[in-house]
């Protein structure tokens, strides 16, 4: 019953905002923007004829080039800032700034250093979503809670006995959410790196359709990329929520 | 009436704890008698759990030293396990391995530990929880995970931090049972830090009473008569019931 | 960090990152790094120029004017979202999916409906701050003690004093929190604003200077951008702190 409460509602709410956006664009409240049904079928066009898969794999490639270096590297260098209040001292305060700071004003300097190709985009990508991975792993192992790190001493774990078998485990949901929002930032990035280095990609189709006024596919294009980081961000949630069940219950506090 | 140097398993000898300009502990000695329960019992801020740290050599003191059956404390030891308040269980490990934890931290194999915790498990009485995981037990089934990880590994000496001040009132009754039955079974020393007066005249074949600022021991109890008279017979026993009310009697001004 | 029993203050590290800096500009190792000192002394040169000062004022009247309406929009929305559950159910989905999606790809829309101009960037910066503030007020409303709402109800406190008493103070601690993640994603968002629709504020004067190859000008400029979002983050952080001292007393 509730289940099927919340999904009613979940569709009456999408059929709403897909209506009111099919009837802006009747009205049309602009000439540069289209129907909601001109977008699907502009959509349905892209993915029949493939481009939308090829783009796809355009964009995807600096996104899961960079997230995968800014995850070793991010988890690698959270680890040892979480463990030593040396490294603490010295790389938390860079992390911290970056996290507030707006990175994305680096990318001039990216394309002046590395020019327009991959890397640049994998840099792009590298900065949006390292702060957070570092943060987020150096946070979870410096709270690995107290009782846990005294058991394992009391018990006489080694110290690479208590890193792997109590720190990592313990940290590692906050660890990977931590990567969850690096792929949410590294998309922002991806996205970014396409509009503004060069375009390709799904970029590409936006860019080019904007220039042609195919308003349709515009907005069809970035409707898919939305969806597809949406889609593969919830992904990511359920594994999440599937791998570390349990996991931060279990304490004394909620018996 | 001393008890002979051979009979005492741990001693505390002029034990004192600052955390910068707070002294936590002040020159306390205590004596823990072996295969005996000695209870530290104090209003909280009194230092015991920090004492019983000490002597786990989770803590190091200031000045003064911890020594276990004549041997100087450095730092943690076969010689003692601990029984932890909040139970400090794996949360994503189930029980079986939970309870063989210290033995493989201790690089037991994996079929020798496995069969060793499997006894411990039945013996507190969770026989066919072994794949059950924390979240999925209640608070007193954590806690005897807890104390078959400590039984495990065999040490002499069983250190508990106020370990059933996380379960309920009947769970905490139980547990109480089966602690002294465990007392007579096992040949272990057990130094047990508790906040309850009730639970430590009931469990203890020695009480520390320690007293905050500064700490200290105050007093030591050691009831005698209603030991043997069996589990359910000494809440009703004048001695334990005068013994509880002398207590609350020297307590009650340092409580707020 | 302690070194001899003397506690080193946060963030003190910088200075040695600074020295590191001004070691490999003056190495001459690269080109793109030119020593700190003159990137500062550049600083000052610059800082006082209307090129420079005209970039920061639109840069800042953008980020004012779309945090401003992130708040006024999504605080209500969320305590609306908190307090109701039909709204909630409607919502929620929505309100996920654009807390996580790549906003970037929204930029090029907002470019062909609004123009190449300010209400764009203004708009940027709300979508990026308005959904962690909507989703933390729903939070905050949503976390108030149920004892907390009963003993309003029962010492018989009128609707309009239940809210502004109680339910208003009680979820302030998330609000503020929610406010703050926001006005860091909206400095974010008023930058990329800025770099792709590049006539205006930073973005302009980021697109001078790199093609000019001004170094020591681009470096400027993001130093000042980085030590006011930096700034603004831990401005925020204290008053919240200040504000929330009862949040983890509930």
């Amino acid at each position: 019953m509730m289940p099927q409460r919340s999904l009613m509602l979940t569709l009456l709410s999408a059929g709403l905002v897909f209506g009111a956006w099919q009837i802006a664009g009747m009205i049309p409240v602009s000439y540069a923007f289209p129907t909601f049904l001109e977008t699907m079928s502009a959509l349905l066009r892209m993915v029949l004829d493939g481009t939308l898969f090829v783009a796809f794999g355009e964009t995807l490639k600096p996104l899961l080039v960079g997230i995968a270096i800014s995850a070793a590297l991010g988890i690698g260098l959270g680890l040892w800032i979480g463990l030593s209040s040396w490294f603490d001292w010295l790389f938390s305060p860079i992390f911290i700034v970056m996290q507030a700071a707006p990175l994305a004003a680096l990318i001039p300097l990216l394309v002046m250093v590395y020019g327009i190709g991959l890397t640049s985009k994998v840099f792009v990508v590298c900065i949006m979503a390292m702060p957070v991975i570092v943060l987020n792993t150096s946070g979870a192992v410096r709270n690995t809670p107290t009782p846990l790190k005294e058991m394992g001493r009391s018990f006489l774990g080694s110290e690479r006995d208590i890193v792997l078998k109590i720190i990592l485990p313990a940290a590692s949901p906050i660890i990977f959410s931590g990567l969850r929002l690096g792929v949410s930032a590294g998309f922002i990035g991806a996205v970014l790196a396409e509009l503004k280095i060069t375009p390709t990609g799904v970029g590409d189709i936006i860019s080019y359709s904007r220039s042609i006024a195919d308003y349709p596919s515009m907005y069809a294009a970035i409707f898919s990329i939305i969806v597809l980081a949406v889609l593969f961000l919830n992904l990511l949630e359920r594994l999440e929520d599937f791998l570390f069940e349990g996991n931060n219950r279990g304490y004394a506090s909620d018996t | 009436m001393r008890t002979p140097a051979s009979e005492i398993a741990v001693t505390a000898r002029r034990i004192s704890k600052n955390y910068g300009a707070v002294e936590a502990l002040r020159n306390l000695s205590l004596d823990f008698p072996r295969g005996q329960l000695t209870s530290l019992l104090g209003p909280s801020g009194c230092g015991k759990t920090t004492l019983l740290k000490i002597i786990a050599g989770l803590l190091e003191p200031t000045s003064g030293e911890v020594e276990v059956n004549g041997k100087a404390v450095t730092g943690p030891g076969p010689d003692r396990a601990f029984v932890f308040q909040d139970f400090a269980l794996l949360p994503w490990a189930n029980v079986l391995r939970n309870v063989a934890f210290g033995l493989e931290l201790r690089g037991i194999a994996r079929s020798e530990r496995e069969a060793i915790a499997e006894g411990y498990i039945r013996n507190v009485g969770l026989a066919g929880f072994e794949a059950s995981y924390p979240h999925e037990l209640s608070g007193g089934m954590r806690q005897r995970v807890g104390l078959a990880r400590a039984l495990s590994v065999d040490a002499q000496v069983l250190l508990m931090d106020e370990p059933f001040s996380a379960v309920d009132e009947q769970t905490r009754r139980k547990f109480q049972e089966d602690l002294l039955s465990l007392v007579q079974r096992e040949a272990k020393t057990f130094i047990f830090v508790t906040h309850s007066i009730e639970e430590a005249v009931y469990v203890s074949d020695q009480i520390a009473i320690l007293l905050p600022r500064p700490s200290r021991v105050s007093e030591i109890i050691r009831p005698g008569g209603f030991r043997n008279k069996g589990a359910d017979q000494i809440r009703r026993d004048p001695e334990y019931l005068d013994i509880v009310d002398e207590i609350w009697a020297s307590l009650r001004r340092y409580v707020e | 960090m302690t070194i001899h029993g003397y506690r080193l203050p946060a963030m003190s590290s910088l200075v040695l990152w600074a020295v590191l800096w001004e070691i490999v500009g003056r190495s001459g190792l690269t080109f793109f790094i030119p020593p700190l000192s003159e990137v500062l002394q550049t600083l000052f040169q610059i800082i006082g120029t209307p090129a420079f000062q005209n970039a920061l004022q639109e840069t800042v009247v953008a980020f004012l004017a779309g945090i401003l309406a992130a708040v006024a929009i999504g605080i209500p929305v969320g305590i609306l979202m908190g307090k109701s559950r039909l709204v909630d159910e409607m919502l929620l989905p929505w309100v996920n999916m654009f807390l996580s999606a790549p906003l970037t790809a929204l930029v090029p829309v907002l470019m062909v409906l609004f123009g190449f101009g300010m209400k764009s960037i203004v708009i940027t910066t709300t979508l990026f701050a308005i959904w962690i503030i909507i989703l933390n007020s729903r939070a905050g409303v949503k976390q108030i003690d149920r004892s907390l709402v009963e003993m309003a109800r029962s010492f018989g406190a009128s609707p309009l004093d239940a809210f502004y008493k109680v339910y208003f103070w009680a979820a302030l601690p998330e609000i503020l929190g929610g406010v703050r993640i926001g006005v860091i994603r909206g400095v974010k968002g008023v930058i990329i604003g800025q770099l792709l629709i590049s006539v205006v504020g930073f973005g302009a004067l980021f697109e001078l200077y790199s093609s000019n190859f001004l170094m020591s000008h681009f470096w400027a400029v993001l130093l000042v951008l980085f030590a006011m979002a930096f700034a603004l983050s831990e401005l925020l952080a204290h008053l919240e702190r200040r504000v929330s001292y009862y949040a983890a007393k509930r």
